[in-house]
């Protein structure tokens, strides 16, 4: 199984990205005292998410033998480098999360469905829940989103 | 009797399911005697949440004292300090505002109402055109009439059309709101003031009831006093009169480390589970979500609690017990809760408890989420803060079309595309100038709201026009731009609705002095000064007078979770308030909410589908019909997450802050009552005996507290608070001081609180902040706190809180007199008017 093993390998990787862009966006806008403490909050349900994937990472990755299975770089993604300034860029910065909380989440949905078919509960089990947990982040985004859409593009300066 | 050192007053003890016996409370102006009292004149008291039903004594054309109504269901007859002493006698105050004032040159100076309102109107006009309606926020306050709200909520929402509105109750009250529309689908308190007289278990949860609602508390120690008491269970990071009485009664007072409440109603709540305490087949017929719950809890053992709390295993096993073994457990909430860490996720866990043991729509099993602010209730009913008038679901396209329908505006003027924008994002909004008139009316945020330091800024600064609409010229109102006079309470004309969804008529019993006008004219001035108009072209406010503000909004209410439409003024001039419901169906009210199990959770009916209790995030239309609730209760858990700012090397203690009993909001009024202002004249700091001693600190010493964000400075009382927490009340500005104090000299505690809100209720909390605290000169006597509540000394040489000249007040208990009220449980069923209170079906 040396596709799912790569895509376990997309998902400890984007998980971490979307870990790391979410504690940027929270610290960039921090000046928005809900954006900081609630990134926060996401952030840590991500990192709890690739601490726990990591043993499996590991199995998957001695299952994989080493020979033809390179990960390909451009299936990563990675998180918004630098912050952007204001109600706008507060607004696009949280539609790069959404973009990349996106990737992580239909990542989880395939590595779930596949391991429903290798029989892997372990991972079957953090997939569901984290899936869920992904979820959450995603609804926040948008509430946040839709809440700071109006101001910025019609009055902010 | 001296009610400034008695502030309950006498006991009138009475057992179980009895009427709670009558007792009228008398204050008069020194050297008035009671035949010197020209009219009495129907009202009910301001100074805080319980809203008792009182007379205005009028004399000369002036408020001269205040008396209770032993008719009315709410307080029969009792009166607490606050409203003896502070009703009336700030209203002759030498200081009133009484002309308008626009800023010149940087000075604020007195103008005429036309100049004042032109201002404004060619402002808020400019605006609109280069910038539209977002570029309006009104903030305003818990203490307005009902009246009042209606005509701001239709101003700004349909004249306006910006969704920049919210009251200072976001402050105090937005919790108790957002926890009742998560678990029951809409606000409105389910219990009543009534369960005091039937529980057999009392749980206060971060509510200092003594102090807040002192009425209220006297109800409770004449049942605790009397022979058959229930069990009071006490959750206070203080040791307050709260505790003492969970210890005289055989119950449990749990000092949770600040910060960790929801730790422990996850511990309670899965002693319920674990014990076998749920009442499976209720739970089963009308809630949804019971498994997530019992997964959520289960990590938090009796030890996994005490761990995290601080408090003792035994402790929450106890009180759980009780919890589980009471029929009827009646839970109040305050701001021990709402301004903490977690708050909307705790106060559901509130209602999970009940909801657990099915304890929720009969008499004694009941739920108080309470309000601090007296007329919150109708802020947030009206939709003058962050809601739609009527308890309406903002994403909800019919409950818009309903108001656009009522108000014969298009929909699209309604806003209504995100929620409503709440106060910490309007003053953010108007600290980047994006919002260019903010409104303030009958609130004081320069004191009130956290980092009061930066709200200076933002009110001060050229970003934004401010106009302030109060009694008189506030820390706030030194900041506007325009400041307008306002009549106050006894002046004016209005109904406004206490915690327990009780209504009262408050009539003008005197005229305003100089040329101040009541909230009610200045927003019709407003209107008219901008000629909103309807659809047809017709101005869109249709009323004048009070009764008929109120008329408009009976027809708003209608059909709505909270019916108006069988109350009128004439009505409310009764024996007593009413709560409502009231309708042809209920002509005198209904005295609590879901007797039949069925919860407001419909989609139709619903005024929020529901959201993260973590992080705030929404839950669609969609996804909440699929839930399919059918009019079941929700029971939502969170797990606990430390909070925001915790305790650390440089900050080694936790501050906590709150309200005390001789004080109301910023004391803008009870600071000008010598007799409240006597008995607390200044802050004070509270710390334990052990922190005292490790820092050198003796009682009165002058200490300096410091957060990361601030400073004040204040002398320390040796006290009752636990040991690594520090408390300080938050009235304290600086409109009483002869010289504005220098920002490092600050008395407010608000310089210490941080700028963080909970992700649901989006109240800002009050209780989390690190800090630390260091001695800077000796002390020349005692701190001024009072001795007679929570912050009483250690040191028994200080000397005892009393009243001065002129405080003496006239408690008369009315003996053999059995109240009659229309909603008093005590009355055998099937008596006039009153609410049939049928068990749920399957309940035991
Ligand atoms: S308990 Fe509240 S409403 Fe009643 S008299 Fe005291 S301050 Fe007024």
């Amino acid at each position: 199984m040396p596709h799912l093993a790569t895509y376990v390998g997309l998902l400890h990787h984007s998980e971490r990205s979307l870990a790391e862009a979410l504690r940027t966006v929270g610290e960039g806008h921090a000046a928005e005292a809900d954006v900081y403490h609630v990134c926060d909050t996401l952030a840590k349900m991500s990192e709890e998410h690739v601490r726990r994937l990591e043993p499996i990472v590991r199995r998957y990755g001695e299952q994989r033998h080493g020979d033809d299975v390179e990960e390909p770089e451009r299936l990563y993604a990675d998180g918004p480098g630098e912050i952007r300034k204001g109600p706008v860029g507060l607004l696009r910065d949280l539609q790069d999360l959404y973009v990349l909380a996106t990737l992580v989440q239909t990542t989880w949905t395939a590595v779930g469905q596949a391991a429903q078919g290798v029989r892997d509960r372990e991972l079957l089990e953090l997939a569901q829940a984290s899936e869920t947990e992904t979820g959450r982040q995603l609804s926040w985004l948008t509430t946040r989103l839709k809440a700071a859409a109006p101001q910025a593009l019609i009055v902010a300066p | 009797m001296d009610r400034i050192a008695d502030i309950w007053g006498p006991r009138t003890p009475h057992a179980r399911g009895t009427v709670w016996p009558a007792r009228v409370d008398r204050h008069l102006q020194e050297g008035v005697a009671e035949e010197d009292v020209e009219r009495w004149v129907r009202s009910a008291c301001v100074l805080c949440s319980n809203g008792c039903g009182c007379e205005i004594a009028v004399r000369d054309g002036r408020m001269v004292g205040v008396r209770g109504v032993a008719t009315d269901v709410v307080n029969h007859g009792r009166l607490g300090p606050k409203g003896l002493y502070g009703s009336w006698d700030w209203a002759n105050s030498p200081d009133r505002l009484t002309r308008p004032l626009v800023r010149e040159n940087g000075r604020l100076v007195e103008t005429d109402w036309d100049t004042a309102m032109a201002r404004i109107a060619e402002v808020s006009r400019r605006l609109l055109d280069e910038k539209g309606p977002l570029s309006h926020g009104f903030y305003t306050t818990g203490q307005l009439f009902l009246e009042e709200y209606y005509t701001l909520a239709v101003i700004g929402k349909a004249g306006l059309g910006t969704p920049h509105m919210d009251g200072n109750t976001r402050l105090c009250t937005a919790t108790s709101a957002a926890a009742f529309k998560e678990s029951f689908g809409t606000d409105g308190q389910p219990g009543s003031y009534t369960d005091i007289e039937h529980c057999d278990a009392i749980f206060l949860f971060g509510h200092n009831m003594p102090e807040t609602q002192t009425v209220l508390w006297a109800r409770v120690l004449d049942r605790t006093r009397a022979d058959d008491p229930p069990k009071v269970v006490c959750v206070d990071p203080r040791r307050t009169k709260v505790a003492e009485e969970a210890e005289r009664t055989g119950g449990v007072h749990l000092a949770p480390r600040v910060g960790t409440n929801m730790a422990l109603m996850n511990g309670l709540t899965r002693e319920l589970f674990a014990n076998g305490r749920v009442d499976t087949a209720w739970v089963e017929r009308h809630t949804l979500g019971v498994d997530d719950l019992r997964a959520t809890v289960e990590p938090y053992t009796p030890e996994e609690t005490a761990r995290i709390c601080g408090v003792d295993a035994e402790d929450v096993r106890r009180a759980a017990r009780i919890f589980g073994e009471s029929e009827r457990v009646l839970s109040t909430v305050l701001q021990g809760f709402y301004q903490s860490h977690q708050a909307t996720a705790a106060a559901v866990a509130v209602h999970n408890l009940h909801l657990l043991r099915g304890m929720i729509g009969r008499p004694g099993a009941g739920v108080l989420q309470m309000n601090g602010q007296p007329t919150a209730q109708n802020t947030r009913e009206c939709g003058a803060d962050g809601d739609l008038p009527g308890f309406r679901n903002w994403s909800n396209p019919a409950h818009v079309r309903e108001l656009a329908e009522l108000w014969n505006v298009d929909e699209m003027t309604i806003p209504h595309w995100a929620p409503p924008t709440h106060a910490m994002q309007i003053f953010r909004y108007a600290e980047q100038g994006s919002i260019g008139l903010l409104w303030i009316s009958a609130t004081n945020p320069a004191v009130s709201m956290p980092e009061s330091a930066r709200v200076r800024r933002i009110l001060g600064g050229e970003q934004c026009f401010v106009v302030v609409q109060d009694l008189f010229l506030t820390e706030t109102a030194r900041l506007a731009d325009v400041v307008l006079p306002a009549a106050g309470w006894g002046e004016k004309s209005g109904c406004f609705t206490n915690v327990n969804r009780t209504v009262h008529l408050s009539e003008k019993a005197v005229e305003p002095p100089g040329e101040a006008r009541s909230d009610l004219d200045i927003f019709l001035m407003y209107a008219d000064a901008m000629d909103f108009r309807d659809r047809d072209g017709a101005p869109l406010i249709k009323w004048r007078t009070p009764e008929e503000a109120f008329d408009a909004w009976r027809e708003c209410s209608r059909g709505r979770p909270c019916d108006y439409s069988g109350l009128s003024y004439d009505k409310l001039r009764g024996p007593t308030g009413i709560p409502w419901p009231c309708t042809d169906e209920h002509p005198e009210g209904v005295d609590r909410l879901y007797g039949d199990g069925v919860f407001n959770t419909d989609p139709e009916l619903c005024e929020t589908y529901g959201h993260d209790l973590l992080t705030g995030g929404t839950v669609t239309p969609t996804e909440y019909r699929a839930k399919g609730p059918a009019g079941r209760a929700f029971l939502k858990g969170a797990p606990y997450v430390p909070p925001h700012e915790e305790a650390s090397e440089e900050y080694p203690l936790l501050f906590t802050t709150g309200r005390t009993v001789y004080h109301f909001h910023t004391r803008t009024k009870t600071g000008r009552s010598r007799n409240l202002n006597d008995a607390a004249p200044d802050v004070w700091v509270e710390l334990s005996v052990p922190d005292a001693r490790r820092l050198g600190i003796a009682e009165g010493d002058r200490v300096r507290v410091e957060s990361p964000r601030g400073a004040m400075e204040a002398r320390a009382r040796v006290g009752q608070v636990m040991e690594g927490a520090v408390f300080a009340p938050f009235h304290y500005g600086h409109w009483d001081l002869d010289e504005v104090v220098p920002e490092d000299f600050s008395r407010q505690a608000n310089e210490l609180t941080m700028t963080i809100w909970d992700p649901v209720s989006k109240q800002p909390y009050f209780k989390t902040a690190a800090c630390r605290v260091v001695r800077v000169a000796d002390g020349d006597g005692p701190a001024p706190a009072p001795t007679t509540t929570a912050s009483r000394p250690v040191d028994p040489s200080v000397p005892p809180t009393r009243g001065g000249p002129g405080a003496s007040t006239v408690a008369e208990v009315v003996d053999g007199f059995v109240p009659s009220y229309p909603n008093d449980p005590a009355l055998p069923s099937g008596d006039t008017g009153h609410i049939a209170e049928v068990s749920a079906p399957g309940r035991s």
